[in-house]
This record gives C-alpha cells, sequence and structure tokens, in this order.
C-alpha cells in the first residue's frame, strides 16, 4: 500500500518549482525575444572573455616595443597595426579591455550602492531631504565631464582616483530616481500597511521599500555602466586619467594622436572597440528596462 | 508670470551658493598641500609660502570661502599659477571658438535630431524608424573625440574638403570660420541629435494618439499640418527640456573635441591647466561653465512657462 503523500510539503515544492520555471521562462524569452538583448549580452559576455584571457587571446605582449616595427599597417603578423613604439595595437586593444570594464563595473556598484543609500536616506527622512537634494542639485549643475576632469585634477590621475571622480559625477542622478521613487512607494497602501502593524523604519525599507528599487538601479546602473567606460577613455584620452603604464583604450589613442594622420589604426580599432562595448552595455540596458518596468515599455 | 520668473530665478541662488562651495572645496580635498603641487617639484620653501599667501591657503577655511565669494561678486576668479593672467582675461580669449562651436553644434543637433524624431514616430515601426532608432543608439555609443578623428581621415586627408584642424576667427572671413568649426561641430552634435531624436519620437508618438490628432485627420487636414501643427507643437516641451539638457553633454564633448582639432577654445584651457594642476584656472573655468549652464536651464523653464500656461498656474 503506497503511503499518501503529505500535501502541504509537496504542494509547496510544486508552487515554487512552479514560479521558478515560469521565471526561467520568462527570462528566456525576454533574452531571446529581443535581439538587441542578446547582442547586448554576447557583446558583454565577448568583452569579459578578452579580458580574463588576455594573455592568451592576445597572444603578444602589450608592452613590448620593437624601434624597427613601429607604426605598421595592420598585416598578418600585426592584425591591428603597430604603434609609434612598434608595441602591437591587437594585443593592446585586448588588454584594454580589462581597464574598460574594471572602470565601469566599478563606477556602476559604486554609484548605486551610494546612490540607493543616499535616495533611501532622503526619501524616507524628510528631516535631511532638502540639505542632500541642495548639494545633488550643485553637483548635477556641472557638465559631468568637466566635474570628473576637475576631480582627477585635485585627487591626482590614478585608476582608482578615476573611478572616485566618475563616481561622484554619476551618483547624483541615481540619487533623484530613488529618492522620486521612494516618495512615491511611502504613500503606497503597503507602506501604510506596514507602518500600521508597527514596523519599524528599517524594517521597512529593507522589506517594503527596498525590493521596490531594484528594477530602477538595475537599470540605471548598466546606463552608468557604459558612460562611466565613455568618461574613463575620454580622460584618459586627455592624459587625464589612468596612467600611461596601464593599457587603456583611452590613452591608446591619447598617445598616438599626434600620429592619427599617418596611422589611423592606432585610433581607429580602440575607438572601435569603445563603441561596440558601450553599444553593447546600453542594449542590455535598454531590454532590463523594457523587461522590469513595463511602465516604460511603450514610449522611448 | 511676473511672479513665476522672480520664483524660479531666487531658486536658482542657493543653486549657484553650492556649486561655488564645490567648486572652493575642489582645492581642498588634494591629498598633500595644494600651494606645493602647484609650485613643482624643485621650488624652494619661500616659493610655495608666496603660493600660499597669495592663494589666502594661510587663512582659516572660513574666512578663504568668505573671501572667494566675494572675489566672485567682484568678477575676480584669481590669476593663473603657470601664466600669471586673471583666470577672466583667459576665459575670455578662448570664448569665441568654443561658443562658434557650441552655437553650430546645437543648431545642428536640432535641424537633425527633430526632423528625425518626426519621421520617425510618424513611420513608427517601419523600416524608417527602425534606422532612426540605429542612429540614435550609436549616437549615445560613439565617442565623439574618435568620430572627430574618422571624420579628419575621411573629410580632410583623404577627401580634401576641410582642414584637418584649427580655429580660424569669424573676423578672418565668415566662409573660412565655418569651414574650421564645421567637422568639431558636427563630431559633438552627433550624440545631442540621437538624444533629440529620441526623445521627439516618444514624445510624438504620445502625442499622435490623442484624440484631436483624429480628429485634424478626420477634418481632412493635410498630414504634415497635422504633425508640424498639432502634434509637434504639443510634443514640444520635453523637447525643449533635453535642448537644455543636452546643452551639458556638448560642452562636455568639446572639452575633449577640442584636443582633437587643435582648437584653442575654454575646453583646451581646461586640459592644460589640469595637466599643470594650474588649480584657480581649472576652477574658473568649471565655475563659469556650470554657472552658464544653470542660467540656460532657467531660461528654459521660463520658456517652458511661457508657452505652457499649466506650469504658470501650478504653484
Amino acid at each position: 500500500m503506497r503511503q499518501p503523500r503529505e500535501t502541504p510539503p509537496s504542494f509547496a515544492l510544486d508552487a515554487s518549482g512552479y514560479r521558478r520555471r515560469r521565471r526561467i521562462a520568462e527570462m528566456r524569452r525576454a533574452v531571446l525575444g529581443n535581439p538587441n538583448m542578446l547582442a547586448g549580452l554576447i557583446i558583454l559576455f565577448t568583452a569579459a572573455a578578452m579580458a580574463i584571457f588576455s594573455p592568451q587571446i592576445a597572444g603578444k605582449d602589450p608592452l613590448a616595443l620593437d624601434p624597427f616595427g613601429r607604426l605598421q599597417p595592420p598585416s598578418a603578423e600585426n592584425i591591428f597595426g603597430t604603434d609609434q613604439f612598434g608595441r602591437d595595437v591587437f594585443a593592446r586593444t585586448v588588454y584594454g579591455s580589462r581597464l574598460s570594464l574594471i572602470v565601469g563595473i566599478s563606477v556602476a556598484l559604486i554609484a548605486m550602492t551610494f546612490g540607493a543609500v543616499i535616495g533611501v536616506v532622503a526619501g524616507y527622512y524628510r528631516r535631511v531631504d532638502d540639505v542632500v537634494m541642495r548639494i545633488m542639485d550643485g553637483l548635477l549643475a556641472f557638465p559631468s565631464f568637466l566635474l570628473a576632469i576637475a576631480l582627477v585634477a585635485t585627487l591626482g590621475a590614478s585608476l582608482q582616483n578615476v573611478i572616485i571622480a566618475i563616481s561622484i559625477v554619476d551618483t547624483p542622478g541615481i540619487v533623484r530616481i530613488v529618492r522620486s521613487s521612494v516618495l512615491s512607494l511611502r504613500e503606497r497602501q503597503f507602506v501604510e500597511g506596514a507602518i500600521a502593524v508597527g514596523a519599524t523604519p528599517r524594517r521597512i525599507l529593507a522589506f517594503h521599500v527596498f525590493p521596490n528599487l531594484v528594477a530602477p538601479l538595475l537599470v540605471q546602473g548598466t546606463f552608468i555602466f557604459a558612460v562611466a567606460i565613455l568618461v574613463e577613455a575620454g580622460l584618459s584620452f586627455l592624459g587625464a586619467g589612468v596612467p600611461p603604464y596601464i593599457p587603456s583604450w583611452g590613452n591608446m589613442m591619447g598617445e598616438s594622436k599626434i600620429y592619427a594622420q599617418l596611422a589611423v589604426w592606432t585610433l581607429f580599432f580602440p575607438g572601435l572597440f569603445i563603441t561596440i562595448t558601450v553599444l553593447g552595455v546600453n542594449f542590455i540596458g535598454d531590454g532590463l528596462r523594457d523587461n522590469l518596468d513595463p511602465r516604460l515599455k511603450h514610449g522611448t | 508670470m511676473t511672479r513665476y520668473v522672480v520664483q524660479r530665478a531666487l531658486a536658482a541662488i542657493p543653486v549657484l551658493l553650492i556649486v561655488a562651495v564645490i567648486v572652493f572645496s575642489l582645492i581642498h580635498i588634494t591629498p598633500g598641500d595644494p600651494a606645493t603641487l602647484m609650485a613643482g617639484d624643485q621650488a624652494l620653501p619661500e616659493q610655495i609660502d608666496r603660493i600660499k599667501a597669495k592663494l589666502g591657503l594661510d587663512r582659516p577655511l572660513h574666512e578663504q570661502l568668505g573671501i572667494y565669494f566675494l572675489d566672485i561678486l567682484r568678477g575676480d576668479l584669481g590669476e593663473s599659477v603657470f601664466s600669471r593672467f586673471p583666470v577672466t582675461t583667459l576665459i575670455a580669449q578662448r570664448l569665441e571658438p568654443t561658443l562658434s562651436i557650441t552655437a553650430l553644434a546645437l543648431t545642428l543637433a536640432i535641424l537633425l535630431g527633430i526632423p528625425l524624431g518626426v519621421i520617425a514616430a510618424w513611420k513608427a515601426n517601419t523600416a524608417i524608424d527602425r534606422l532612426v532608432m540605429v542612429f540614435a543608439v550609436l549616437g549615445f555609443a560613439i565617442p565623439g573625440f574618435w568620430l572627430g578623428f574618422n571624420m579628419i581621415w575621411v573629410f580632410a586627408v583623404k577627401l580634401r574638403w576641410f582642414p584637418a584642424s584649427g580655429y580660424v576667427p569669424i573676423a578672418e572671413g565668415v566662409l573660412p570660420w565655418l569651414m574650421s568649426i564645421t567637422m568639431p561641430s558636427v563630431a559633438v552634435a552627433f550624440v545631442s541629435a540621437a538624444l533629440i531624436a529620441r526623445m521627439t519620437r516618444s514624445n510624438m508618438l504620445e502625442v499622435l494618439r490623442e484624440d484631436y490628432i483624429r480628429t485634424a485627420r478626420a477634418k481632412g487636414l493635410r498630414e504634415v499640418a497635422v504633425l508640424l501643427r498639432h502634434a509637434l507643437k504639443n510634443a514640444s516641451l520635453p523637447i525643449i527640456t533635453i535642448i537644455g539638457l543636452s546643452l551639458a553633454g556638448l560642452v562636455s564633448g568639446l572639452v575633449v573635441t577640442e584636443t582633437v582639432f587643435a582648437i584653442p577654445g575654454v575646453g583646451r584651457l581646461l586640459v592644460d591647466a589640469v595637466l599643470r594642476r594650474d588649480y584657480p584656472v581649472v576652477q574658473g573655468v568649471i565655475l563659469v561653465t556650470a554657472g552658464m549652464y544653470v542660467f540656460v536651464n532657467l531660461a528654459v523653464d521660463l520658456t517652458y512657462a511661457y508657452l505652457d500656461p499649466k506650469v504658470r498656474y501650478r504653484e
């Protein structure tokens, strides 16, 4: 005689399995149903693979000088040509992906973290709201690249300071979005209900407000990832970014700029990789926005 | 209306104050002593003290801030540590190329972005629409300075249509001036045009769904009149806002692009000052640009109110 199965646990198990299957199906549809999102993910995975396996993919030392092979056009030996020091442009471009991804990810994570914390505090605790938001307005009053370059100028040009400077510039935008989300969330009935049953502010923020902020944060974080790559490239191009001994797409172009008319490949390939990477990340951001925030789907 | 103007203008004052405080504190977040950094490696202690006294760095912080505010109000932004010229003079000397390029770039961005957005919305979900959106997406991804180099390669080196670099003042002839600023303007305008096109498209799409558009079409109005007089006019407010906001992107792009085209503008002044650690010039340039940007946004707000009475009476 078969033992009757206990209903409650198996029911719970089935439900969670069903929910998980449905979520996976939704994710698959989100990726496969949106060719841009798929292209974005492929681009980002390729860039990540380039960064992780740089030595294997590059095949050459990005810092090796060759005084007899300077400014050589692309050939079978150097498929992207060589720069003014005879360094292999392909190897440097491959290694350059490391720096762009490190800066992009770091800035996105830092700006999201600080933006979320400051935004939640400003939105939920009315007393600090005014002061915090006026400071954010002040920071937003600067054209972003100008503030970034001024901050790097005072902090000193290093990888760490470039990340700090771009994060400072990009955080106020997130603060604004998070704050306005919090302001509308706190009027919602489920928050009122939580207050009514005596939940502490910390519990309300952690369990009722924060989960609703994840979607907009993730979308914004992706766009900041893309912008940070562009800003780092601009700073390094001008010689105000990461130090020249680290190959970066920006400083490759900056160092070769006087040879632009002589050896266009020294600038063309790093710039192309910046464009493709930023394009990919933006595709992912657009896809995430369409899927996570259905209200924005129709419109931009 | 007067009340609204005064209200908005007063609201800009605290922002300007905070902008000034941020610029002031820049010099104090330097790791180490700014005077030592500015004086260079081989400076004697007396030289460092002289720079300190000159910049007022030997006074207490609140006094320094007070002096800084008073100086700004008198139009004194200090002087360059490098060239000894007043910062205001340096900026004034470099203003013409930068303003020329900004004006042309903004004009190009509007002339390109709005029609593209209107056409994309009109032909929504067709190949034309998709093509415009590809342009818009590329606009956000292509670094303006890289676009600049590619344009130099094609239009100056290969085709020889435009000069590769340099700036010709307008006093030396309008045509040479226009030739010298065309390529840099296009390079920086690209991202703004993309932004304006995207914004125009999405607002047009919304407006085109309205009943009065159907009414206009039903009464037999020509499509051009429906699109421009009925739809675009009502979609124009957010577009004006985005044009104002895109100005910041233009100026940001210009800082880098001026270096690509060897334009002796405010952007190049800033970059040189950054590389020389000439802090008074760095502070002066970003204070002036941020100040101008605050005024542009104020002007945008006021245009908004002028065009839409609802905004005026809301508060």
